[in-house]
């Protein structure tokens, strides 16, 4: 009886522990996202205030107004749009940026998951040595980083003279294998008797991948195109090495090159370019987390 | 039976052709010429070097500090990564309140670009930021991280912060497979919690503990993003990561050096792919028997 008390404290004390370490957790990864918000809504005067001597420009008559240190706040000290007014109505430049990358994001996401669900099914239903190999060799291909893959990247855009064009993204982009191998992956836990039953009815390849597999697939599907999505709305290397115009990168890059003048805006920008993301994740939290745990094991 | 197995061949080809044709022509007809590339001296006269290229590369005083650079990013993030996304996914696992809510939290930076948060990461680590003022209360003299050799200290936690999400999930659904029932047994046998921890949770879970570690690996390799969007096309010594190296031979446009690295780094690459497989296939036996 004494012993089962003990234990049962131990356990108790075991769970406060584990709560007191998930929460300050909590607090560090909510930090950075949270406080990039809150700051969106102060004014250009509060933040410089605020961030002054880490963005500050090297005239020295400013300085004198402006705090030795930094100071992070979470709750601004009137919360103004102002930022935001002259992000949406002033400044087109960043409107623009943001324009350039649902320009380059949205079609990649579509049109690798389209030829993704067609490659997975096909791959799903063939069997064979030669489909083994040419499924390993898109694995392989995945999980190459882009050091590996811009080489060539570069060099097609190269000859098909679409360097500095949407195209030089698009492309590589529509045509990752990553979409192929996670829904591959899903479709092959569809039973085969599902496809077999449909064949005898007399349904042709096209009718059963239609009204078998893409019904089955849908979530599957949403997860794929979260992580695709997600992935590209991050893109880095790719502009850098394929664009020489900075006017046509995504705001991805371009809000690191955003001026120290402007570093009020920059927290508007920001917070702006979240929110697709943020978005999405209210909404289908579930569906990431699937989309994650199908790719828990690298074989199908 | 073969002529079936034939018939059913034939017609899966255009669901696979559009995905099969546009690999080979952007990756795999590309990276054949990138071979060839790496073999000889100039694409232009297309005289035949061997390894020469291969030899000038690891020669390089730049190649050599990137992948120096890379490897101790790789070395530092990788473990932690591995250990402290496993903590998470633990304490997500006890009978805590909020999980769902912790969970969502934990996931959360998945969802954010790079780009949105690095100004916080200035704010913390610039000479006058946050971090050195924090610092200083315990007399320590402010060092302007993201300028000195410990820049790396400022591009881990964005590491961490980025991906640990990811890989606790993986744990979570890792954590949800080990049958209830073994649990159970031990726990009428009086096993206590450390040795169920230990000699059943830790033993089903190792497969996803060596998943895990390789895809973070891999994920590493991309830190040069975060690095960027830090500090710019110049950083530290300290911070000069392989893409950067690989930016400046596309800027000079060096077919050859870009061609060799290319190879090195995927040769290096389909090792860790190899061992990725040959460890599922040793486990994937032990453990769903």
């Amino acid at each position: 009886m004494e012993k089962q008390h003990i234990k049962h404290k131990k356990g108790l004390l075991f769970r406060i522990i584990c709560f007191i370490f998930a929460a300050s957790f909590a607090v560090i990864f909510l930090f950075p996202t949270v406080v990039t918000i809150a700051n969106s809504f102060m004014s250009q005067s509060e933040i410089s205030s605020n961030y002054g001597m880490v963005f500050s420009t090297t005239d020295s008559g400013a300085k004198a107004y402006i705090s030795e240190k930094v100071n992070i706040k979470l709750i601004p000290d009137l919360v103004s749009f102002s930022q935001y007014f002259t992000v949406l109505f002033k400044s087109p430049s960043y409107l623009l940026k943001f324009w350039n990358s649902v320009i380059l994001v949205v079609p990649i996401t579509v049109f690798q998951i389209l030829i993704a669900c067609l490659a997975s099914y096909g791959f799903a239903r063939t069997e064979g040595k030669l489909k083994g190999i040419v499924f390993f060799g898109y694995i392989i291909l995945m999980l190459m980083p882009y050091q590996v893959t811009l080489v060539p990247n570069y060099l097609v855009a190269e000859w098909f003279h679409i360097l500095d064009t949407n195209w030089s993204i698009w492309l590589p982009g529509i045509f990752s294998p990553f979409s192929v191998y996670l829904l591959t992956k899903y479709m092959k836990r569809i039973p085969r008797a599902l496809f077999e039953a449909a064949q005898i009815d007399g349904a042709g390849e096209w009718q059963i991948f239609r009204k078998v597999a893409m019904p089955i697939c849908k979530g599957a599907i949403y997860s794929c195109a979260i992580l695709v999505f997600i992935d590209y709305w991050n893109m880095v290397e790719q502009p850098l090495i394929l664009f020489s115009d900075t006017e046509k990168y995504p705001l991805s890059v371009f809000l690191s090159k955003i001026n120290e003048g402007e570093i009020g805006l920059a927290f508007a920008v920001a917070t702006i370019y979240m929110v697709p993301g943020l978005l999405i994740f209210l909404y289908s939290e579930e569906y990431l987390v699937e989309g994650i745990t199908y790719q828990g094991g690298i074989k199908g | 039976m073969k002529k079936l197995k034939k018939s059913k061949k034939h017609t899966m080809a255009p669901f696979l052709a559009p995905s099969i044709i546009g690999v080979a022509i952007f990756f795999l007809l590309p990276f054949m010429v990138v071979i060839f590339y790496s073999f000889v001296d100039n694409p232009v006269t297309k005289e035949w070097v061997w390894f020469d290229n291969f030899v000038r590369l690891v020669k390089n005083n730049s190649f050599k500090r990137a992948v120096k650079n890379t490897a101790v990013f790789t070395a530092i993030a990788v473990p932690l990564a591995v250990i402290l996304s496993l903590l998470l996914a633990i304490v997500l696992d006890q009978k805590i309140p909020g999980k769902s809510q912790f969970r969502t939290f934990f996931l959360s930076p998945m969802m954010v670009p790079i780009a949105s948060v690095v100004l916080i990461w200035q704010v913390l680590f610039h000479y006058n930021g946050a971090v050195n003022d924090f610092l200083s209360t315990f007399g320590v003299s402010p060092v302007d991280w993201l300028k000195s050799d410990y820049a790396m200290v400022a591009i881990v936690p964005l590491y961490l912060w980025k991906n640990l999400g990811y890989n606790m999930i993986l744990f979570m659904a890792a954590l949800g497979n080990i049958p209830r029932d073994i649990i159970e047994v031990a726990q009428l046998e009086s096993a206590n919690s450390w040795q169920i921890f230990w000699h059943i949770k830790i033993r089903y879970l190792s497969p996803t503990i060596l998943f895990v570690t390789i895809m973070s690996i891999i994920s590493s390799f991309k830190v040069f993003r975060e690095v960027y969007l830090l500090t710019g096309d110049h950083p530290v010594t300290s911070l000069y990561m392989l893409q950067h190296y690989m930016n400046n031979m596309f800027k000079s446009l060096d077919y050859q050096k870009l061609s060799a690295a290319a190879i090195l780094m995927s040769l290096v690459m389909i090792v860790l792919i190899g061992a990725l497989f040959l460890i599922e296939n040793h486990f994937g036996k032990d453990v769903e028997e």
